[in-house]
């Protein structure tokens, strides 16, 4: 994005996003990437509710409703929540920080193609007709034993996208350790980008566990391993444990960066300092911690046993210390506060008293003695779609209406915005609350239909026509974003007028080095100090204007990933083809090749001259008069 | 371009920097030299349980191998991979923390997976 305006060809246009390093950029393909995966993955929860609308329906087969469940649950989690909250910490994290870029923008290049490559892999499973059916957790016995390629579409295609993660999150981290402006301290960096620290540091514990599980799956499944196999000396509950060791930390992966996201707009919008500043961190970190010590609360049932069973209990409680100080902080960050009431602080404020609910229901899940009882059942639904739905969603949601002008340069419409919140919000209570009961009242999960007369029917109805608002409300917000992309009506740097944060003091979108001169950081709410002072530039340089060294783009990243997209199939189909174990050493080398030309060629990048920034400013600056 | 910039340094600097790059030299010896007698007292002890000298007992043994290890371990990362150097405090909260889980995990396995 030059200072004078260039037309460019489609060709050039597409050229220019698949070789992207800029952060902002990925940071959008990351978004969209998201969003795609999550019209996906509703469109299949939208059909699992249509099955269960009625009793004795027949809407799908059996079978086909196992590959809806799983491909539900696996698109959302690794497909669509993760990458959505991925783009904003690559479009927003950096600036908020005042650095130029991530750390290392091939690397986070890469990182984007691994996931699009892996969430393809997955999901070209439905062309072939054999999806993964085993749930999106993937228990080993059931795993191995389902026929077809199913759960090898699983395995592979998360191993792609979860290398992808990997490389973000350490991308994430070496960018927050590293490149924070002069003056910004650890203490001085906004909640979004602790966040970001906290999540990224438990990626990095996180995500070796499920690479390792994954590769066992893989080979038990398509290279005759008997990792799993109880008949050949393997254990099947070491799935189990690797899974959670990795799922529980995953989940507070997805909720923390939700957690930032609200942090800012309620002080944002509330016109006041996050309240508790030191305390948020503090949770942040501790929530963090204990996530690594609770897996086995996923696994009361199995039969570990009253004190192990005890101990991971009473740890699962321990979480909600955290984050109770978490919710009265943002409580008393609203008090007194002057507040303004734009489409994110409504998701804020729905938050609260919805992901309070999903937080009660895990405590009470916490208690081992009613697991029992709760285990399998719709209970169990209801809870994860309360803190999954109303913490995570409504952020992402809340998110997207709050920088979408700092990523695209647009205001989305406030009103439908508010149209959106309303039919999601009212779906999703509707959707989720009834199903805590029709967990008391005996319906086990992932059940394909259940029969008449058992007292299910009017709940599973309601629960169906909530679904069908929250598909209203996301429609409207496809609507507006569409609406806002034609008018295209460019916005200023601080469109909400209430910035506090680094980002709202450079232009929307920013130009594609950010910071003309590195910022200088003189306490939290950087921004708000400049306003407070009155200052005109609203940002302190830290150091002259001078040439900025910038990397170039490059395709050997989508190379790579292509190289190992191709050895998935390869790996898939060696045991029954002929083809298949060629196609893997070829996938395989052509991926070394791609690494060979990265580390043989020297790519020394390139100078912005300290004119054209200038000119730049100049431009700017006489655009907004 | 941008330009490069030189900073000569004053000679009292220079002194500093030397002295400290002098200290620095003594206790990488020093703890080179500490690591060659522990591997040696290691090997000793081996060899004379193996020897069936008396107190050499492999209940002994293996306990102070480990222990060791550990101050071996210690040793490379502190001194000869300058963990001990300033501005190493992040990278040593990962390692520690990493070190801790892949403690901590292993030993619920072997606790509630294969009681």
């Amino acid at each position: 994005m030059s200072s004078v305006a260039q037309k460019s060809g489609f060709g050039a246009t597409l050229w220019d996003w698949l070789t992207t390093v800029d952060h902002k950029k990925i940071g959008i393909l990351y978004l969209l990437g998201g969003l795609f995966f999550f019209v996906l993955g509703g469109i299949e929860a939208m059909i699992i509710r249509l099955q269960l609308m009625t009793p004795n329906n027949d809407l799908v087969s059996a079978g086909l409703f196992n590959d809806l469940i799983t491909m539900h649950g696996t698109t959302m989690i690794f497909l669509a929540a993760m990458p959505i909250l991925f783009g904003f910490m690559n479009a927003i994290m950096p600036l908020q920080i005042g650095a130029r870029d991530v750390a290392f923008p091939f690397i986070n290049s890469l990182g984007f193609w691994m996931f699009a490559f892996g969430g393809l892999f997955l999901n070209i499973s439905w062309l072939f007709g054999e999806v993964p059916d085993a749930g999106w957790t993937s228990y080993a016995s059931l795993s191995l034993h389902s026929p077809g390629h199913g759960v090898d579409f699983y395995a592979i295609g998360l191993q792609i996208a979860g290398g992808g993660t990997l490389m973000a999150g350490i991308n994430f981290l070496v960018t927050i350790i590293n490149m924070r402006a002069p003056g910004m301290t650890y203490m001085r960096m906004p909640l979004f980008t602790w966040t970001t620290f906290v999540a990224s540091a438990m990626i990095l514990f996180a995500f070796p566990p499920l690479t390792v599980g994954l590769f066992f799956l893989t080979f038990d499944r398509m290279f005759s391993g008997n990792f799993f196999d109880h008949t050949m000396g393997g254990n099947t509950i070491i799935w189990e444990h690797i899974f959670w060791i990795f799922g529980h930390p995953e989940v507070y992966i997805l909720i923390l960066p939700a957690f930032g996201i609200f942090s800012e707009i309620f002080s944002v919008f509330s016109r006041k300092r996050l309240f508790g500043y030191t305390a948020m961190v503090f949770a942040t970190v501790l929530i963090g911690f204990l996530g690594f010590m609770v897996w086995a609360h996923h696994m009361f049932t199995v039969g570990l046993g009253p004190t192990a069973n005890a101990i991971f209990a009473v740890a699962t409680m321990a979480i909600a210390v955290p984050t109770g100080v978490k919710i009265f902080n943002w409580l008393l960050t609203i008090w007194g506060g002057s507040i303004k009431v734009t489409t994110p602080m409504l998701y804020a404020l729905g938050f609260i008293p919805s992901f309070v609910m999903g937080g009660v229901t895990g405590v009470m899940q916490g208690a081992a003695p009613l697991d029992y009882q709760l285990h399998d059942s719709y209970f169990i639904v209801a809870h994860f779609h309360y803190v999954i739905v109303g913490g995570v969603v409504l952020a992402i949601f809340a998110g997207l209406h709050y920088w979408w002008p700092k990523m695209f340069g647009t205001m989305l419409n406030e009103l439908l915005g508010k149209i959106t919140f309303v039919f999601f919000f009212v779906g999703f209570h509707m959707t989720f609350l009834i199903q805590h009961w029709l967990g008391f009242w005996g319906m086990p999960r992932r059940v394909w239909t259940f029969m008449d007369g058992q007292g299910w029917n009017i709940a599973n109805l309601v629960s169906t026509i909530g679904a069908l608002l929250m598909a209203i409300g996301f429609t409207v917000m496809l609507i507006n974003i569409i609406m806002t992309t034609i008018k295209n009506e460019r916005v200023g740097n601080d469109p909400w007028g209430d910035g506090r944060t680094l980002e709202w003091a450079i232009p929307s979108p920013p130009p594609f080095y950010n910071f003309p001169a590195t910022p200088l950081v003189r306490g939290l709410d950087t921004l708000w100090i400049e306003k407070m002072e009155g200052s005109k530039e609203m940002i302190t340089p830290a150091e002259p204007i001078t040439d900025i060294h910038m990397p170039h783009g490059s395709i050997i990243p989508m190379l790579m990933t292509l190289g190992l997209f191709i050895a998935g199939f390869g790996a898939m189909f060696h045991q029954e083809t002929s083809w298949g174990l060629g196609v893997l050493i070829f996938g395989l080398a052509f991926t070394f090749v791609a690494m060979a030309a990265r580390s043989l060629k020297d790519d020394l990048g390139y100078y912005v001259t300290k004119e054209q920034i200038l000119q730049d400013q100049e431009n700017i600056k006489r655009g907004r008069n | 371009m941008s330009e490069v910039q030189m900073i000569k340094r004053s000679p009292a600097e220079q002194s500093l920097s030397q002295r400290r790059a002098k200290e620095a030299m003594r206790s990488q010896v020093a703890m080179f030299a500490l690591m060659i007698f522990l591997t040696l007292v290691s090997f000793s002890m081996v060899f004379a349980h193996l020897n069936d000298v008396a107190g050499f007992s492999k209940f002994f043994i293996i306990p102070t191998l480990f222990l060791f290890a550990a101050v071996q371990v210690g040793l490379q990362l502190y001194y000869f991979m300058h963990m001990n150097e300033k501005g190493h405090g992040i990278p040593q909260m990962f390692m520690f923390t990493g070190a801790m889980l892949g403690f901590l995990i292993p030993l619920t396995f072997v606790t509630i997976v294969w009681w």
